[in-house]
C-alpha cells in the first residue's frame, strides 16, 4: 500500500495530435507538413478566412471514439462541437473549436504500474478539438522583438484525454503518459515522433491544498521534471507558512523550473456555446463497428506473450511497451526458441539500442534471427553474439561476414585440446591449486584456453575438457 | 426594365460586352451609391469569352451584382467595412462558383450595412445606399446595394444575405422581388458570417420568374457546408399561375401596433386578391411573435461577437501601427470596426459571459424553439402566411440612424422568419404615396415551390411589380 506522504494529487491534461490521419480535422489539407515550409499546408478554412466553414473529418471522429474506446470511456450518443473564444495570434478565427457539453467519449480509465502495483487511472473525458498554428519566437518569448506564425499545424485534429487527479507522484505521472503513449500507437493513430505530437498540461495539489495548472510541458520526462519540482516547491510554500494558491505556471524546459503566469481570478472567460457551423453528430451506431476493428492492446498482448511463448511477465512487459518492439519480437520468437529470443531482445539488444539511442527500426529482424539461430548452433558464442550486434549497431554489415571478418566461429576439439594442455603445462601452479582443492583455481586455466583460443572457445567447453585432462 | 429572358434574347441577336458595357455605364454614372467595387475589366473580360467560345448556362452572359459579404475571387470584399480594406479573397463561394458554371458575369459588389448589421445600408463604411424610390430615402438593408441596383435597374439580378430580414426588408423597401430560402438550401461556403445560424443568402429580381431563376442557380448541396442539405429541386418548373385551394394563414400579432395604415391596407388588398384568384384565408395565431425580436438579437448578436474575433490585422485587412499583441488587435478592431458593429460585438460578448450566459443566451434559443412550434402549429392548417414585409415604407436617410433600438424595431415582422429557419419572399404589392409596399409570403420548411407559386401568381395578376421609380 503506497502512504502517499505529501498528499500529492496529480491530474493530467493531454493533447493528442491524432497525426495519422491524412487530413486535418475540419478540412482537407494534408498533415504531413513536417518535412514542408511554414504555412504550406493551408487552405480558406485553417487560416480562417472570412466565409470559410469547417466541415468534421469522419476519420478523425472514428479515430477518437477508438481512443475512446480502447481508454475503456463510455461513447456519448450525440456529440457537439463548441467554440471556445479567445484572442491570440496562433489561433485564425478567434476562437477554437473544442468540445464542452457532449464530449465524444467519457468516464474511462487506464490501468498503470503504479508505486504499490497496478493501479487505476480514471479519464475523465477524452475530447476532441483542433490544433491551433505553430508560433515561432525570434530568440525567447519575453526579449523577442517579433513572432513568426506558421499555420501549417493549425487544425491539426488533437483529443484532449483528461485524467481524474488519480496519479499519486511524479513517477505515476510518467507511467501514465508512457501506457497512454503506448495504447494510441497500438490503435495507429498516432506518430509519438513528430513534433508537437503529444502536449501535456499538469494540475497538481499537496496536502488537500489548491492546484497549480503547469503548461508547456512537451515530452514525459519533462512532465516528471516539471512535477518534481512543483512539489519542491508547494512544500517550500507550505513549510514557509504560506498557502499554495490557484494559478497557472509555465514549465520552462530548459532550467526544469515552473514559473507563475497568471493566477485562475484573472482566468479567462471563454464564452463556450455551440458551434453554429457543425450539427451535431449522433454517433451512436459507430461504436460497435469500430469496436471490432480495434487491434489488440498492450495489456492484452503482455498476458498473450506470458501464455504462448512461456517467457517471464517482465519480459513481456517490456516488449509490449513498444508496438514496433512487440511486433519485432514476435517475427523472430515464432522461427527460434521463444524464451532465448526474449532474454536476447530485451536484455541484449534493447540495451544497446538505448545505449545508442536508437528504436528497433535500426535493428533488421533477419538479423536478429541469425544472430540466435548461429548461437543454438553453437557457432558462436555468447561474447560473440554480443559483439555481432554491437558491430551490426555501429558499422553494419550481415551476422555472417562480422563472424569470418573476425573469426567469431567457436573452436571445438583439437584446438581447445591442445590449448587445455599448453594451460596445464605453462599454469603448474593453478593446478597445484585445484589439486590441493581449492575449485577457484581451475577458472585462471579457462581463462588462459579463451586466452589462447582468442576467445572464440565456449567457455563450458573449455572447462569440460579441462575437468577431463586434469583427471 | 429587361427581364433574363429579354437579356437572353439581345445576347443572342446581340452580344454580352454589350450589355455588360451598358449596365456598367449605368452603375458608373449612378446617384445611387449601390456598389463599392464595380469590376469592369472582369465583366467585360467573362463577357468578352462568353461571347467568343459560346455558353449554354442558364444565366449566361447575364450580368450578376454580388453583396460584398460574399467571398469573390480576385475582386475585393469588404463587407462594407474598414477592417477589410485591401482583402482580396483567394476563394470563390459556393455561389459564385455555382453563377460562374452558369455563364453568369460578376459585375460588381454592393453596399450594404457594415457586416450585415443595420436595415438601412447606412452603417456602411463607404457611405449610405439611397432609394431609387427616393433619393432621400433609404433603400432598407442591410442589403440595401443590391435591392437599389435591381430596383433602379443598374442590374438585373443581384444577391443579398438575409439574416433577419435583410433581403426581403431592401426588397420591400425598394419594390423589388427577394427571396429568404429555408435554413441550408443554399451553401453558406463563402458567406463572411454575421450569425451563421440565421442566415441564408438570397436572390433579387424584379419580378418572381426571374428570382426563382436565380435561385435554381444557387440552390443545391455543398459537402462544404455541414448545414447544406441534399434536396434537389427544379423551383422555375413550380411557377404556375394558380392559387386555387391555396390556405393561407393571416397572423393579426404581424399587424400589430407601429404598422402603418398604408402597409395593412395594402397587404389586406393583396390577401384579398389572391381570395378572387381562388386561395382562402383564415387568422392564425401566433404567441411567441412578441419575444422573437429580443431573442434574435441575442442570438444574432452572441453569434456575431464570435464570428468577427477573427479580424485581428494579423493576416489580411486593416493594419494599424505595429505593436504588442494585444494592442496591436485592440488598435486594428478600434479603427477598424464602425460604431453599430462595436454595440453588437460587445452586447453579444456581455450575453455569453458567465453569470448571463443562461439568462440570455439559452433563454433566447429556448423562444427559438417557442417560435418554431408556433410555425409548426400555424403551417398545420394552411399552406403560406401573409404578412407585411416591413411595419412601414422607406423611412428618411438619418431619421432613424441616432436611434438603434427603433431600427431593431423595424425588423420585428422579419426576424421571426430566420429563427424558425422558414422560407419567406418579400413582393411588392401597392404604394404609399410613390413608396412601394412589400408583401411577405412565407412557406414552410422547403416549400419554397408554393410560396414562389403564389407570388407568381400575384404577380401575373397585378401590376405593382411593373412601375418603376421615376428617371431610372
Amino acid at each position: 500500500m503506497y502512504e502517499n506522504p505529501d498528499g500529492v494529487k496529480i491530474g493530467l491534461e493531454v493533447h493528442v495530435q491524432l497525426n495519422k490521419l491524412k487530413t486535418k480535422v475540419f478540412c482537407g489539407c494534408a498533415t504531413d507538413y513536417h518535412n514542408d515550409p511554414p504555412n504550406s499546408h493551408v487552405c480558406p478554412v485553417c487560416l480562417g478566412l472570412p466565409g470559410a466553414l469547417p466541415v468534421i473529418n469522419k476519420k478523425a471522429v472514428e479515430a477518437a471514439i477508438k481512443v475512446g474506446l480502447a481508454l475503456n470511456c463510455k461513447i456519448e450518443e450525440h456529440t457537439q462541437f463548441y467554440r471556445k473564444n479567445y484572442y491570440y495570434p496562433d489561433l485564425p478565427k478567434g476562437f477554437q473549436i473544442t468540445q464542452y457539453d457532449f464530449p465524444i467519449s467519457s468516464w474511462g480509465y487506464v490501468m498503470i504500474e503504479g508505486e504499490d502495483g497496478e493501479h487505476r487511472v480514471g479519464i475523465t473525458r477524452a475530447h476532441m478539438e483542433e490544433d491551433p498554428g505553430r508560433l515561432v519566437h525570434e530568440g525567447t518569448i519575453d526579449k523577442s522583438k517579433y513572432t513568426l506564425i506558421d499555420y501549417n499545424r493549425s487544425g491539426m485534429a488533437l483529443l484532449e484525454v483528461v485524467s481524474e487527479p488519480d496519479l499519486r507522484s511524479p513517477k505515476e505521472a510518467r507511467r501514465y503518459l508512457d501506457k497512454l503513449r503506448n495504447i494510441l500507437e497500438y490503435l495507429d493513430v498516432f506518430d509519438g515522433n513528430l513534433e508537437g505530437a503529444l502536449r501535456v498540461d499538469a494540475n497538481i495539489s499537496i496536502m488537500g491544498g489548491q492546484r497549480a495548472e503547469i503548461k508547456n510541458i512537451s515530452s514525459h520526462k519533462g512532465a516528471e521534471r516539471a512535477l518534481l519540482y512543483e512539489i519542491v516547491r508547494q512544500k517550500n510554500v507550505l513549510r514557509r507558512g504560506g498557502v499554495v494558491v490557484l494559478e497557472t505556471r509555465h514549465f520552462d524546459e530548459a532550467r526544469e523550473i515552473t514559473l507563475s503566469m497568471r493566477s485562475k481570478e484573472e482566468a479567462h472567460d471563454y464564452r463556450y456555446f455551440p458551434e453554429p457551423d457543425l450539427v451535431p453528430l449522433k454517433i451512436s451506431g459507430w461504436a460497435p463497428a469500430i469496436k471490432e476493428t480495434l487491434p489488440e492492446l498492450p495489456d492484452a498482448r503482455r498476458m498473450r506473450f506470458v501464455e504462448q511463448y512461456g517467457i517471464t511477465d517482465d519480459h513481456a512487459k517490456a516488449l509490449t511497451s513498444e508496438l514496433k518492439l512487440a511486433i519485432f519480437y514476435e517475427d523472430v520468437a515464432k522461427k527460434v526458441d521463444p524464451k532465448t529470443a526474449a532474454v536476447w531482445i530485451c536484455d541484449v539488444l534493447k540495451g544497446e539500442l538505448n545505449y545508442r539511442d536508437l528504436t528497433i527500426d535500426a535493428f533488421k529482424r533477419e538479423h536478429m534471427l541469425s544472430v540466435l539461430e548461429l548461437l543454438s548452433g553453437k557457432k558462436i558464442t555468447e561474447d560473440g553474439a554480443v559483439d555481432i550486434i554491437r558491430t551490426l549497431l555501429d558499422k553494419g554489415g550481415s551476422p555472417e561476414e562480422i563472424v569470418k571478418e573476425k573469426g567469431l566461429v567457436i573452436v571445438e576439439g583439437d584446438i581447445v585440446s591442445t590449448a587445455a594442455e599448453e594451460a596445464i603445462k605453462e599454469n603448474p601452479q593453478a593446478v597445484a591449486d585445484y589439486k590441493a582443492g581449492k575449485e577457484k583455481a581451475l577458472n585462471s586455466l579457462v581463462g588462459a584456453v579463451m586466452k589462447k583460443t582468442k576467445g572464440r572457445a565456449d567457455a563450458r567447453a573449455a572447462r569440460e575438457v579441462l575437468l577431463g585432462k586434469l583427471g | 426594365m429587361a427581364g433574363i429572358n429579354e437579356l437572353r434574347e439581345r445576347i443572342h441577336s446581340g452580344s454580352s460586352e454589350e450589355i455588360v458595357a451598358e449596365y456598367l455605364e449605368k452603375i458608373e454614372s449612378s446617384k445611387l451609391n449601390a456598389f463599392i467595387t464595380i469590376a469592369r475589366e472582369n465583366a467585360i473580360a467573362c463577357a468578352r469569352e462568353i461571347d467568343s467560345k459560346g455558353h449554354d448556362g442558364a444565366l449566361a452572359g447575364i450580368p450578376v451584382a454580388i453583396k460584398d459579404n460574399i467571398s469573390t475571387k480576385g475582386i475585393p470584399t469588404t463587407c462594407a467595412s474598414k477592417i477589410l480594406t485591401g482583402y482580396i479573397p483567394p476563394y470563390d463561394a459556393h455561389v459564385i462558383e455555382r453563377l460562374k458554371d452558369a455563364g453568369a458575369i460578376i459585375i460588381g459588389k454592393t453596399n450594404m450595412d457594415e457586416f450585415a448589421m443595420g436595415t438601412s445600408t447606412e452603417t456602411s463604411f463607404y457611405g449610405a445606399t439611397k432609394n431609387p424610390w427616393d433619393l432621400e430615402r433609404v433603400p432598407g438593408g442591410s442589403s440595401g446595394g443590391s435591392a437599389a441596383a435591381v430596383a433602379g435597374g443598374e442590374v438585373p439580378l443581384s444577391l443579398g444575405s438575409d439574416t433577419g430580414g435583410s433581403v426581403r426588408c431592401p426588397a420591400s423597401f425598394c419594390g423589388v422581388v427577394g427571396l429568404k430560402p429555408t435554413y441550408g438550401v443554399i451553401s453558406r461556403y463563402g458567406l463572411i458570417s454575421y450569425a451563421n445560424s440565421l442566415e441564408q443568402i438570397g436572390p433579387f429580381a424584379t419580378n418572381v420568374r426571374d428570382v426563382t431563376a436565380l435561385f435554381d442557380v444557387i440552390a443545391g448541396y455543398d459537402a462544404r457546408d455541414s448545414t447544406s442539405i441534399k434536396k434537389e429541386a427544379n423551383y422555375s418548373s413550380a411557377l404556375k399561375n394558380d392559387v386555387r385551394g391555396l390556405k393561407i394563414g393571416v397572423p393579426g400579432e404581424y399587424f400589430g401596433e407601429g404598422t402603418d395604415e398604408t402597409v395593412e391596407k395594402a397587404v389586406w388588398d393583396a390577401i384579398h386578391t389572391l381570395e378572387d384568384l381562388g386561395a382562402s384565408w383564415k387568422e392564425v395565431t401566433m404567441p411567441h411573435t412578441k419575444y422573437a425580436l429580443a431573442a434574435y438579437y441575442i442570438i444574432a448578436m452572441s453569434e456575431a461577437s464570435s464570428n468577427l474575433a477573427r479580424f485581428d490585422g494579423m493576416r489580411y485587412g486593416l493594419r494599424t501601427e505595429d505593436s504588442d499583441w494585444h494592442t496591436t488587435f485592440s488598435q486594428v478592431r478600434a479603427a477598424g470596426f464602425g460604431d453599430e458593429v462595436k454595440r453588437r460585438i460587445l452586447l453579444g460578448t456581455y450575453a455569453l459571459s458567465a453569470g448571463y450566459h443562461d439568462k440570455y443566451y439559452l433563454k433566447a434559443l429556448k423562444v427559438r424553439t417557442l417560435i418554431k412550434r408556433d410555425f409548426e402549429r400555424a403551417f398545420s392548417d394552411v399552406d403560406v402566411l401573409i404578412t407585411p414585409t416591413m411595419p412601414y415604407p422607406a423611412f428618411k436617410l438619418g431619421e432613424k440612424i441616432g436611434d438603434p433600438l427603433s431600427l431593431y424595431l423595424a425588423d420585428v415582422d422579419t426576424v421571426p422568419i430566420n429563427l424558425a429557419g422558414v422560407p419567406s419572399v418579400s413582393v411588392p404589392c401597392g404604394f404609399s404615396g410613390r413608396l412601394p409596399i412589400g408583401m411577405q409570403i412565407i412557406g414552410k420548411h422547403f416549400d419554397e415551390a408554393t410560396i414562389l407559386r403564389t407570388a407568381y401568381t400575384f404577380e401575373e395578376n397585378t401590376d405593382f411589380h411593373t412601375q418603376r421609380p421615376e428617371g431610372f
